[in-house]
């Protein structure tokens, strides 16, 4: 979707605001809503595009007001309704409904350390040969889902080479609304600066983004 | 005194999940805590891994070994997973990852401009600037700007090469190594390394005089 989370290349930002000596988390809440959205997450109910992808539904004024933190804990309040752990009334009283009991083992803090070390990997077997191989030009498709896409809006109708093969992939394209892996080759494709921001841009400069197979053609 | 006042979030505790995020989050954790979903030992050993256990420590050691063993730099650029496994770090958000490298001529800068994707197990969790709409929107239109604001001018020939974590990979500049550091140890050169310098805002600078070996 063409939203405000997709901002490379915008103005109007301000300066960027480094912070000497700054902690982990600023507030306790924060480390909170962390570890809830890792545990919950866990369950396997959704997964990480579906997880970007409610945040990316953030109402684009809201989103620019949160900080990072806030948005994590209003996508997490929208999965848990929408994946049924939570009544739209229980998340709004804060009192779960008689007689719901777990509806799965909850992780545990022995669970954690192993958890944190698997992750959870995204690369899966090919199924068939990558259609792009180093050094070819390839042009990105000038794509305007209004679901979730990883194209992002400032490369698509440019073109760049191909400058190395990832392997095969989910495609959080159909992963985000639970239409299956799809899995397909990712390249990372280099675009020239001045290709994507005109001639203003530094010449020896370059952008270099993850694509997906369907994001691309051939030049 | 029982005030009724709707303009304290603290009146609508018990009462609803209130506006105030720190008040919001302890509902929701305890109302999930109660249905059984969530053990908060669970949640304060995830918070205890990033706060003490994972962080830009782990990523240090990956580069500093790249600069004292040729052959680890080359596996580390070949396939970065597996040589930053044999340091024994990944998993969560460093599933696949990749390493490029600082050179004379060549300038690497990591930014995630859709989300804030962010090498956990080598750099732990990502700082608020790096998650700022100021960096995730500046970063590929105008990193050299973005590389002032942190106190760092690159030559104009410098090629400067932006990565943007579109996909799943994610990615770990391995600076270069300062002059002067040739007599440090492994574990000096550790000691240097910051993580400013592994995500690409900074330079990797020479132990103070007086300290080198």
């Amino acid at each position: 979707m063409n939203g405000v989370h997709d901002m490379g290349g915008m103005h109007g930002m301000g300066p960027v605001q480094p912070e000497p000596n700054e902690p982990v988390f600023h507030h306790r809440w924060e480390a909170r809503v962390f570890a809830l959205v890792r545990a919950m997450g866990a369950f396997g109910r959704w997964n990480i595009d579906a997880s970007r992808h409610q945040r990316e539904l953030i109402p684009a004024a809201e989103y620019l007001r949160m900080s990072y933190y806030e948005r994590w804990l209003a996508g997490l309040a929208e999965l848990l309704t929408r994946h049924r752990f939570l009544s739209a009334e229980e998340l709004a009283t804060g009192k779960p409904a008689p007689g719901v009991t777990g509806l799965a083992p909850a992780m545990t803090a022995d669970e954690v350390a192993g958890f944190v070390a698997r992750g959870s990997p995204a690369a899966r077997a090919a199924t068939c040969p990558p259609r792009f191989g180093p050094g070819q030009h390839v042009r990105a498709r000038n794509l305007n889902p209004a679901g979730h896409t990883r194209l992002p809006r400032y490369v698509r109708g440019k073109s760049g080479r191909i400058d190395r093969l990832h392997g095969v992939f989910i495609f959080p394209d159909t992963h985000a609304h639970f239409l299956g892996e799809s899995p397909q080759h990712v390249y990372s494709v280099r675009f020239e600066a001045r290709e994507l921001w005109g001639d203003a841009a530094a010449a020896p400069d370059a952008v270099y983004v993850d694509v997906w197979e369907d994001y691309i053609d051939a030049v | 005194m029982k005030h009724h006042s709707h303009d304290h979030p603290h009146d609508h505790a018990g009462q609803g999940i209130p506006s105030d995020p720190a008040l919001r989050v302890m509902a929701l954790e305890s109302l999930l805590v109660e249905k059984g979903l969530v053990d908060p030992q669970a949640l304060d050993a995830l918070v205890e891994a990033y706060e003490h256990k994972v962080g830009p420590h782990n990523g240090a050691k990956v580069v500093a070994r790249a600069w004292t063993d040729p052959a680890y730099r080359e596996r580390l650029l070949a396939d970065a997973t597996a040589a930053i496994a044999e340091l024994g770090f990944g998993g969560l958000q460093g599933e696949h990852m990749v390493a490029v490298e600082n050179t004379a001529t060549v300038h690497n800068l990591v930014v995630c401009t859709l989300c804030s994707c962010y090498p956990y197990p080598v750099l732990g969790l990502p700082p608020v600037w790096y998650k700022s709409t100021a960096y995730r929107s500046r970063a590929v239109i105008d990193p050299r700007g973005v590389l002032r604001e942190f106190g760092l001018e690159l030559p104009a020939e410098t090629q400067i090469r932006v990565w943007d974590s579109t996909a799943e990979l994610r990615y770990l500049v391995v600076p270069q190594r300062p002059p002067g550091t040739e007599k440090l140890t492994e574990e000096q050169l550790v000691a240097l390394v910051t993580r400013d310098a592994m995500i690409g805002v900074g330079l990797v600078r020479p132990p103070p005089a007086g300290h080198a070996a």
